[in-house]
């Protein structure tokens, strides 16, 4: 098993804790894992983005140009990663960024409303769990009991308590996709 | 057990931790993109508090590498951090300590350049790193990580050879190495040295004179030149031995090559890719990954050389280490470049097609 991913959406939306905790549930399951951020003059409201890899094997490249998964939070993003897809690989997007949709048809594509629901459900500041709630409902690389591990141990102390409502809103992302 | 534990942290973490953990003295530095984490780290562990390792924000890389002087000057294991243009202020220290012959570490997590550059990775400081870049005939030792664990092991290692040979010591980081996450197990922790210690491990350092011995006096000057072409002399010895001794490579499907990729540092990461996916079109390629770029592994690639019908040189810069190859193939094959320049770095595809014209 091996899974490349690219998650990229403006600075301040999550994209790199949605990929530290991803990668970090990887590693509490003893699989190989990177996490490379394209760093730079990011700050709020910039674009980010992070490469994840998740892996049964050792990593070479933790810098690819293609990837099996993008997981895409606004349109300059769309626009740059939408074609670094593989052929048959996943696309997920959140419709609230997202003005011009993907148009591919090579690739799975899957639009999540995630911003929308955590609105609703007053989780906001969460919205990036929903969406890897989405990604592990197609792509079940890691167990949701590592995944509330890996929260664990990455939030400071003082955050612990907002656990379950993490919880929640990777289930509600699983439910979204079907 | 603890210190077994599997974590998960960026290279420029990693290197402050491993510092605190191999029983370093003092670190001195300056924030900078992208090794900031470093001083950042240290700053958030405390080892003061701990092991009582000083870590001090100095007020320019100029007065980092002068307190790394005067630290060393005392038998104490130092070190500071920077990138690419930090590292240019740093050079005339570092000639200086190679002169006196004394011993410290310095990160460089390097960065596009020349000037004040990108703040994105690249590895165009070889030249600086391995042919001087201060003024006079010395070396740096030079080690080149390709993954955040080698990045945690090389802190004790390069300590380990600059206070073997009395020689400044480098780890040369880039972006990518110092950015990235990665599993990591820490290396456990060594005390820090007493005095006493000190004493009798570095019988030259300025360490207050008893009356039982003449002053240790520590200065890359003699007005005599003869007195100073003893001295050059006798490092140019070292760096012989340190040449024959003290080279470090890997590697990678190299048994049935026919063609192979030399490459350092993140490049090779990336090097090791495009080899996967060449081999999967058949091309039967290999990786020369070098760990110390000085010493640098002359005899290992001209032993190549006679083995492979061609060399490609992967660096993210402008074609510096290539020269090297070349030295050590000495025109026998093909040895070609590849590279991207000013903080952009070559994917695995590019790479591939390199290869292939090369064929």
């Amino acid at each position: 098993m091996k899974q490349e991913i690219i998650i990229a959406g403006f600075g301040g939306q999550g994209v790199l804790s949605m990929g530290k905790i991803l990668a970090y549930s990887g590693l509490i399951e003893g699989k190989e894992v990177t996490w490379m951020p394209a760093y730079g003059p990011e700050q709020r409201g910039g674009t980010a983005n992070v490469t994840v890899i998740v892996s049964d094997e050792e990593i070479s490249s933790p810098i690819l140009s293609t990837y099996d998964t993008a997981i895409i939070l606004n349109q300059p993003s769309m626009e740059k990663f939408e074609k670094t897809v593989k052929p048959g690989g996943t696309l997920i997007y959140d419709g609230y960024g997202i003005n011009i949709p993907p148009t591919r048809t090579d690739i799975n594509i899957y639009r999540v409303d995630a911003m929308d629901v955590a609105a609703k459900m007053n989780l906001i500041k969460i919205f990036n769990m929903i969406l890897l709630g989405s990604y592990l409902k197609l792509h079940p690389i890691v167990q949701i009991e590592s995944v509330l591990k890996a929260l664990k141990k990455t939030l400071p102390e003082r955050h612990h308590h907002l656990i379950p409502q993490n919880e929640e809103a990777i289930k509600t992302g699983m439910d979204l996709v079907k | 057990m603890a210190d077994q534990e599997i974590t998960l942290m960026k290279g420029n973490e990693a290197i402050a931790h491993a510092a605190i953990r191999c029983g370093c003295d003092g670190y001195f530095g300056y924030p900078i993109t992208p090794q900031s984490e470093v001083l950042e780290t240290l700053a958030e562990q405390k080892p003061w508090e701990t092991t009582g390792m000083v870590v001090l924000q100095a007020e320019s890389e100029t007065s980092s590498i002068n307190m790394v002087y005067g630290g060393a000057g005392c038998g104490k294991k130092v070190m500071t951090s920077s990138s690419s243009p930090g590292i240019s202020l740093m050079q005339e220290g570092l000639s200086y300590m190679a002169g006196c012959e004394i011993p410290c570490l310095v990160v460089n997590v390097s960065r596009g350049g020349p000037g004040l550059g990108t703040i994105q990775p690249s590895q165009a400081d070889y030249f600086q790193s391995c042919k001087g870049g201060g003024h006079g005939d010395y070396h740096l030792i030079v080690l080149a990580p390709s993954s955040v664990q080698e990045t945690a092991d090389f802190v004790d290692l390069a300590f380990e050879l600059a206070f073997k040979y009395r020689n400044p010591a480098m780890i040369l980081s880039d972006g990518v190495i110092g950015q990235m996450m990665e599993k990591v197990v820490l290396p456990p922790f060594k005390p820090r040295r007493t005095e006493e210690q000190i004493l009798k491990e570095c019988p030259w350092a300025a360490t207050g004179r008893p009356k039982t011995r003449k002053p240790n006096v520590i200065t890359s000057l003699e007005l005599d030149p003869a007195k100073m072409e003893e001295i050059n002399i006798r490092i140019q010895k070292k760096y012989a031995e340190i040449q024959e001794k003290e080279v470090r490579f890997e590697e990678f499907m190299l048994e049935d090559a026919e063609y192979a990729i030399c490459a350092f540092g993140s490049a090779a990461r990336i090097a090791k890719k495009a080899i996967e996916d060449a081999r999967k079109e058949g091309i039967k390629v290999g990786l020369l990954r070098p760990i110390t770029l000085w010493p640098f592994p002359y005899k290992e690639i001209e032993a190549l050389s006679h083995k492979v019908k061609g060399i490609l040189s992967l660096e993210i810069n402008a074609g510096q280490m290539v020269e090297d190859i070349r030295l050590a193939v000495n025109g026998r094959i093909p040895v070609n470049h590849y590279g991207r320049l000013g903080g952009i770095i070559p994917a695995p595809d590019e790479v591939v097609n390199e290869l292939k014209k090369m064929m």
